[in-house]
């Protein structure tokens, strides 16, 4: 089983992108399962979202402690959340930042990696919106799902020229990562 | 019965828990619905309001109330009219319905109210735990809990044709927990209104509002038939236990989904340390027992389904030749120091032969996680009872000293 | 930490916890451009535009969201909004 926490703000999506992961995780015939962790239900709050990916069906209900991965929203979570807590030491950081990863010092063996998917969310949605991009860039760099599968959960999700719009961005940040 | 996940899989579906309720619900074709949004009910709620502005639930009335207690209150005038009624609460909103359940229950109105358990105010908290539905056991409605969105899905209908069952007549909670199963997107195949046709008849009762033939519901009972009128009640929640049963088994054959009836076991044949539990903590304590049992060690789970009726008869023929029992409760009867799945099961075994020492934990309050770890430390101290008795009987589990 | 009586205690408390990380874009005051005529600090949905002494104004970013409404409002063009980088 694998295990991924996804560190955000409340509003920034990221209770979406644990559900998407886990509609994408099953298109790709594995069992998922994605809950979020509410804390204080406000924008800019610090939330965090679970998804489990397994080959049989999930039944454990805990939160996730020890994540083989951790997908970071906004670096300046990493002021107020301890978010490499748990980390497997084998496991992989992915940040959404402007810096690379050496930029980072966390207390961790796992992997950083960080992608500019605010840049990406820029460029070719045209908002600041990460959440889907960061799925695409976590594909690329994980290699736990096709890519495909999160393009299809996101233009289900979000149908039309929104969802469209997505899928560019999110195969954009597949590349880069595929490409780094 | 087992579940067969893989071949389910292909009619899988990943949703969101409350989904899946309000699409069983809507295959259950229900002809009022009444809705109160209250986290973290409010997506049930919502996805039935779409389905309604969808066209997709005929001959259903949506009504919009202005607190939870017209909520059931114009549920009772709904289903004494004949119409199969449905609403969704939870916590504070089910607190402030409780005059009405009992008006519900003594009516013998058989509406089916999904319960999405939340922590009890003061303190404000809108997290999971039990103590909003286990504080209205006493109110005659026949109490569920499920352990995951495929269940609650799939009890939602077996409430239905438990209620309205001719010889039951009783309003019946469905109870999943807050956040943990309602908020959660998992693979879950949603009920196909063909087969919800086959299994659940349309509801006929016996007596119903109608102007052309008029009747009195809620009549008055004055000391010569009161106790009369419970004794029924009581009567109707004995016979509950077998239909509880049937409808899981009826279920089974023609959906091929089983969770057990009143109750469910698992490894628990040859297990020393029996865990009983309600709601979603269950899956997490299989997977603290299959690592457990890796080691070697005798433990079994068994899940509490129907905690009104209380399974008596069936609790006894599980746990009689254990070591010892361990019941974990998501709430507290404060100033007994237990939780009411402790206190009933130690009552269920007073008074018979079977000699098995009973501790509990109250788990979870709140919304406090329950790691695989808290379980596998709660059966080290059950194996503590194996050796040298009993030290503690009841406590609280990951009580932080230093908050006190 | 000990909890006190029935949870009572100062007010204030949301204080600490700092929403402004949510930004992506922070407004700047172009000061030469500036009437003072306070339109930012009616309009701030999250009350993050504080008054100075000197008549003009300025962000509190521990609380402002970037959402823009202040530069999109403002009569003479004085706030832009830049985009962070983190």
């Amino acid at each position: 089983m694998k295990e991924i926490r996804i560190h955000g703000r409340g509003g920034q999506g990221s209770v979406t992108a644990a559900e998407l992961l886990a509609v994408a995780a099953f298109a790709d015939g594995k069992f998922s399962q994605a809950f979020p962790a509410f804390g204080v239900e406000r924008r800019g709050a610090p939330v965090q979202a679970f998804t489990r990916i397994s080959e049989d069906p999930i039944r454990l209900r805990a939160q996730v402690y020890e994540p083989d991965y951790v997908i970071v929203q906004d670096p300046t979570l990493l002021e107020v959340v301890s978010i490499a807590s748990g980390a497997k030491d084998d496991g992989l950081i992915l940040i959404n930042s402007d810096f690379d990863p050496e930029h980072f010092d966390l207390d961790t063996n796992a992997k950083i990696m960080t992608v500019n998917a605010t840049k990406i969310a820029l460029d070719i949605i045209g908002r600041p919106i990460v959440n889907t991009v960061l799925l695409g860039a976590f594909a690329g760099a994980s290699g736990l799902i096709d890519p495909a599968s999160i393009k299809e959960a996101v233009m289900e999700r979000f149908p039309g020229k929104v969802g469209e719009k997505n899928a560019e961005a999110i195969q954009k940040a597949y590349d880069m990562m595929m490409e780094a | 019965m087992q579940r067969d996940f893989e071949k389910d899989k292909k009619n899988m579906v990943v949703v969101e828990g409350s989904y899946a309720v309000a699409s069983a619900v809507k295959s259950c074709r229900p002809n009022v619905i009444s809705a109160y949004p209250i986290t973290p009910q409010t997506h049930i709620v919502e996805d039935l309001s779409q389905f309604m502005a969808d066209g997709a639930i005929p001959n259903c009335e949506y009504i919009n109330v202005e607190s939870e207690f017209s909520a059931l209150s114009a549920l009772v005038g709904s289903s004494a009219a004949g119409a199969r009624s449905y609403s969704a609460t939870t916590s504070q909103g089910l607190e402030l319905m409780h005059e009405v359940l009992f008006n519900v229950s003594g009516m013998r109105l058989p509406v089916v109210m999904t319960v999405v358990n939340r922590a009890v105010s003061a303190p404000i908290n809108i997290w999971n735990d039990h103590q909003d539905s286990i504080s209205q056991r006493d109110t005659g409605w026949i109490q569920l809990y499920a352990e995951d969105t495929q269940e609650i899905s799939d009890m939602t209908a077996q409430a239905f044709k438990i209620a309205e069952d001719p010889e039951i007549l009783l309003p019946v909670m469905t109870c999943m927990d807050g956040f943990i199963l309602s908020h959660v997107y998992e693979p879950v195949v949603l009920l196909e209104d063909d087969i919800v046709a086959e299994y659940l008849p349309p509801f006929e009762p016996e007596f119903k509002l109608d102007p052309k033939n008029p009747k009195t519901f809620g009549a008055f009972a004055d000391p010569n038939s009161y106790t009369e009128f419970r004794y029924l009640q009581q009567q109707a929640m004995d016979k509950a236990l077998k239909k509880i049963e049937d409808a899981a088994a009826e279920f089974y054959d023609l959906f091929g989904r089983h969770y057990g009836g009143l109750i469910d076991t698992y490894e628990t044949d040859d297990a020393d340390i029996i865990l009983m539990a309600m709601g979603s903590i269950v899956g997490t304590i299989k997977d603290a027992i299959d690592k457990l049992r890796a080691k070697g060690v005798k433990v079994g789970l068994l899940k509490v389904r129907s905690f009104r009726p209380f399974p008596v008869e069936a609790i006894r023929n599980v746990v009689k030749d254990a070591k010892v029992v361990v019941a974990l409760d998501k709430n507290i009867s404060i100033g007994l120091n237990e939780g009411a799945l402790f206190t009933e099961t130690k009552a269920s075994l007073y008074n018979t032969k079977i000699d098995v020492p009973v501790i509990g934990f109250m788990i979870g309050h709140g919304g406090r996680d329950i790691p695989t770890g808290t379980i596998e430390n709660i059966i080290d101290e059950a194996k503590k009872v194996i050796d040298s008795g009993i030290t503690v009987e009841s406590q609280f589990t990951d009580l932080k000293e230093e908050l006190l | 930490m000990t909890i006190p009586l029935g949870g009572v205690c100062a007010p204030g408390s949301t204080l600490v916890n700092k929403t402004g990380g949510w930004r992506t874009f922070k407004p700047v005051f172009d000061y030469d451009k500036c009437i003072k005529c306070k339109l930012c600090e009616l309009l701030c949905p999250d009350m993050s535009v504080d008054p100075r002494d000197d008549g003009f104004f300025e962000f509190n970013y521990d609380f402002c969201k970037g959402c823009g409404i202040c530069a999109n409002e403002c009569p003479k063009d004085a706030i832009e909004m830049v985009l962070e980088e983190k």
